[in-house]
């Protein structure tokens, strides 16, 4: 701020001397170095203001762009999540020879269940219950239908609302391993879960 | 096995032992039979007499068959097998000895023949039975009583060409009216079984022969059960997880589902003895319970139990319609129990021991009313019992291998069940009074069999 004073001062100074002054002295400028100066300044000045532009236009773009894969990748997170909660939703549990008795383990593996369903309200499940081959035929449905009555009596007294899952008994009619020993059989004895409706989208719980 | 072995002992001690055979018969080829339990003396011999005509000599090998399988006769090959020409003489040549009855005559005279009958006495023959041509496409079965030396009846049928899909349960049911002529009781030779499959419904007729698929959907079926008047049979097939019974007529092939069934899981139907009725297992998620519909108007579901705790399932009318017997779980492990057809008086019917007899499922009361065939668990491994009714008492059918899911014959005295004794599941009829087991169809994976009620002939019509 000091400077501004001074100038201004030294100004008026020169204009009193120029005004006082008895010869003026030649002040004709040099108009062509002038003009070419502020040509230059303007074109320069333009220049500038174009690169900007470009620049800004370029950002925009590289914003664009950027918000573009945010929001891609947000797409695809969310894809990876409702694979990853279908993958969850159909584990299986398994169950002891000619038992209806949800095991401890797999009580766990039931509570994820519950989870997801709160978490997706929407969503709607059957719950399959399936035999090994070693009883007897026809009384196996009505044991695979224990088998998916327990699971989903599990689930229902976890809060979740009855109306949501459905059950369904095959017997041993439909068996996941062909063997005929105790491996095929352990995995055979089982309930399976698959989403009825309201699984486009699914989130983590 | 060692009744089994015993039996094939005695296959070679076969001619001394008929009072009738008293002559020297140790030129006859008797024919040799195989893992049979051979009573000696008990049956009566039959011989069925070569013909020389080619359908004919078709209807006569299915004929043979049949009363071989009715395990009710001794077969008995003629010296020199069928190649022999056999000589008849005209009815009039030789007057019937006395005490020769039945329908005789009745202008048939070219079949009317008599035989040389001490000749087939000393073959150790009581009944000979000769297969002719009538007029136009009937066929004539004279069945010979040879002990009293005359026509013991002569049978007439249509018989349908050698092509024909009729042809062999037209043969089969002069098979069954032979016995009847022969012995006065009923047969089982015009009868089918009903088995499942690879999921899907077929049929085969009893000598195993014929067999056809019946259940023509996608859907995974189940539980065959056929009608007492052998017209009808249903079956159960999954939709959508449900169970859905299906009624289903054997001549047209024509299916319709039964109502009120279809909503829940719905399965082993069986139809009361007047066919009106058809009572099934419904599996909710209050368990498993009987129910019954009535199939005539198709409304009114009933229910019969109410099990909360445990499961009720599998049942079986007496064949006079007035009780059930079921499968219930009510005591841990399923067993056997019977109640009155609407319900009420439920009660034990197969005694077992508290935590020593394993389950006991699949009852079929049997055509006579007296007994009731079931599948227990044995160590593992699944055996037929037969229940007495009225003493009940339960009685251990087989031993050898896993044995389950028997079916009656008409006569409540041949079973099919589903057995693994010779390395794979396939069906087996066994005659429970002498033991005989023959394999009904050799195929792996065939269960659930039905037997059909005696078939009426119009099933006969149509494939």
């Amino acid at each position: 701020m000091k400077r501004l004073p001074l100038l201004l001062l030294s100004g008026l100074v020169a204009v009193a001397f120029a005004a006082c002054g008895g010869k003026q002295p030649e002040t004709t400028p040099a108009p062509a170095a002038v003009n070419q100066d502020s040509i230059d300044a303007a074109q320069r000045a333009a220049e500038e203001a174009r690169q900007r532009a470009e620049k800004e236009a370029r950002d925009r773009e590289a914003a664009e762009r950027e918000a573009r894969q945010r929001a891609a990748d947000s797409l695809a997170a969310l894809g990876k999540s409702t694979e990853a909660v279908r993958t969850l939703l159909a584990t299986m549990i398994h169950f002891d020879y000619d038992k209806a008795i949800i095991r401890g383990g797999d009580a766990a593996v039931l509570d994820q269940k519950v989870a997801i369903l709160q978490a997706n309200p929407g969503l709607r499940i059957r719950i399959s219950g399936h035999c090994d081959e070693r009883g007897s035929d026809e009384y196996n449905l009505a044991l695979g239908n224990r088998r998916a009555t327990a699971a989903k009596q599990y689930v229902v007294s976890h809060g979740i609302d009855g109306s949501r899952i459905e059950t369904v008994s095959y017997g041993e009619e439909r068996p996941l391993a062909q063997g005929h020993d105790e491996e095929a059989w352990a995995q055979n004895r089982r309930d399976e879960f698959e989403i009825l409706s309201g699984g486009e989208s699914l989130k983590q719980p | 096995m060692k009744r089994l072995l015993l039996g094939l002992a005695v296959l070679s001690a076969g001619p001394t032992v008929r009072p009738s055979d008293a002559q020297d018969t140790s030129a006859i080829d008797r024919g040799v039979r195989i893992g049979i339990v051979y009573r000696p003396g008990v049956r009566p011999g039959m011989v069925v007499l070569p013909v020389h005509a080619p359908a004919l000599d078709s209807a006569r090998v299915i004929l043979a068959r049949d009363l071989d399988y009715s395990d009710r006769f001794e077969l008995i090959t003629l010296p020199g097998g069928d190649s022999i020409r056999v000589t008849t003489t005209a009815s009039g040549a030789r007057p019937p000895a006395a005490g020769a009855t039945g329908r005789t005559g009745g202008g048939g005279a070219a079949a009317a023949t008599t035989l040389n009958y001490p000749l087939y006495q000393a073959l150790g023959a009581d009944f000979a039975v000769a297969v002719a041509a009538g007029s136009g496409d009937s066929a004539i079965v004279t069945v010979h009583d040879v002990a009293a030396g005359g026509v013991r009846r002569e049978l007439r049928a249509r018989l349908p060409a050698l092509k024909d899909p009729g042809f062999r349960l037209a043969v089969h049911q002069l098979a069954d009216r032979v016995l009847e002529a022969a012995l006065g009781v009923g047969g089982t030779a015009a009868t089918r079984v009903l088995f499942v499959m690879d999921g899907k419904v077929y049929s085969i007729d009893q000598d195993g022969a014929d067999q056809k698929l019946v259940s023509s959907s996608d859907h995974q079926a189940m539980s065959p059960a056929w009608a007492a008047d052998g017209r009808r049979f249903s079956y159960m097939e999954f939709w959508q997880g449900h169970g859905r019974l299906f009624l289903q007529e054997v001549a047209s092939g024509k299916r319709a589902p039964v109502a009120t069934t279809g909503q829940a899981l719905d399965f082993t139907p069986a139809f009361s003895p007047d066919g009106k009725t058809l009572a099934f297992s419904r599996a909710t998620e209050e368990g498993t319970d009987l129910y019954t519909v009535n199939i005539k108007d198709g409304c009114c579901l009933q229910r019969l139990t109410v099990g909360r705790f445990y499961d009720n399932l599998s049942p079986t009318y007496s064949p006079d319609g007035q009780r059930i017997a079921f499968v219930s779980t009510r005591a841990g492990l399923p067993q056997i129990y019977v109640m009155a057809a609407d319900g009420t008086d439920q009660q034990l019917f197969a005694p077992f021991d508290y935590g020593a007899t394993g389950s006991s499922n699949a009852p079929e009361w049997s055509p006579d009313g007296q007994t009731v065939a079931f599948h227990r668990d044995v160590g593992g491994t699944l055996q037929v019992f037969v229940l007495d009714v009225r003493t009940r008492a339960v009685r251990q059918l087989t031993s050898v291998g896993r044995n389950e899911d028997p079916t009656w014959a008409p006569d409540s005295r041949h079973m099919a069940f589903v057995s693994d004794r010779s390395g794979y599941r396939q069906l087996w009829i066994i005659d429970v009074e002498t033991g005989r087991i023959r394999p009904l169809l050799q195929k792996s994976g065939a269960r659930l069999p039905a037997w059909s009620p005696r078939l009426p002939e119009i099933a006969s019509s149509t494939p």
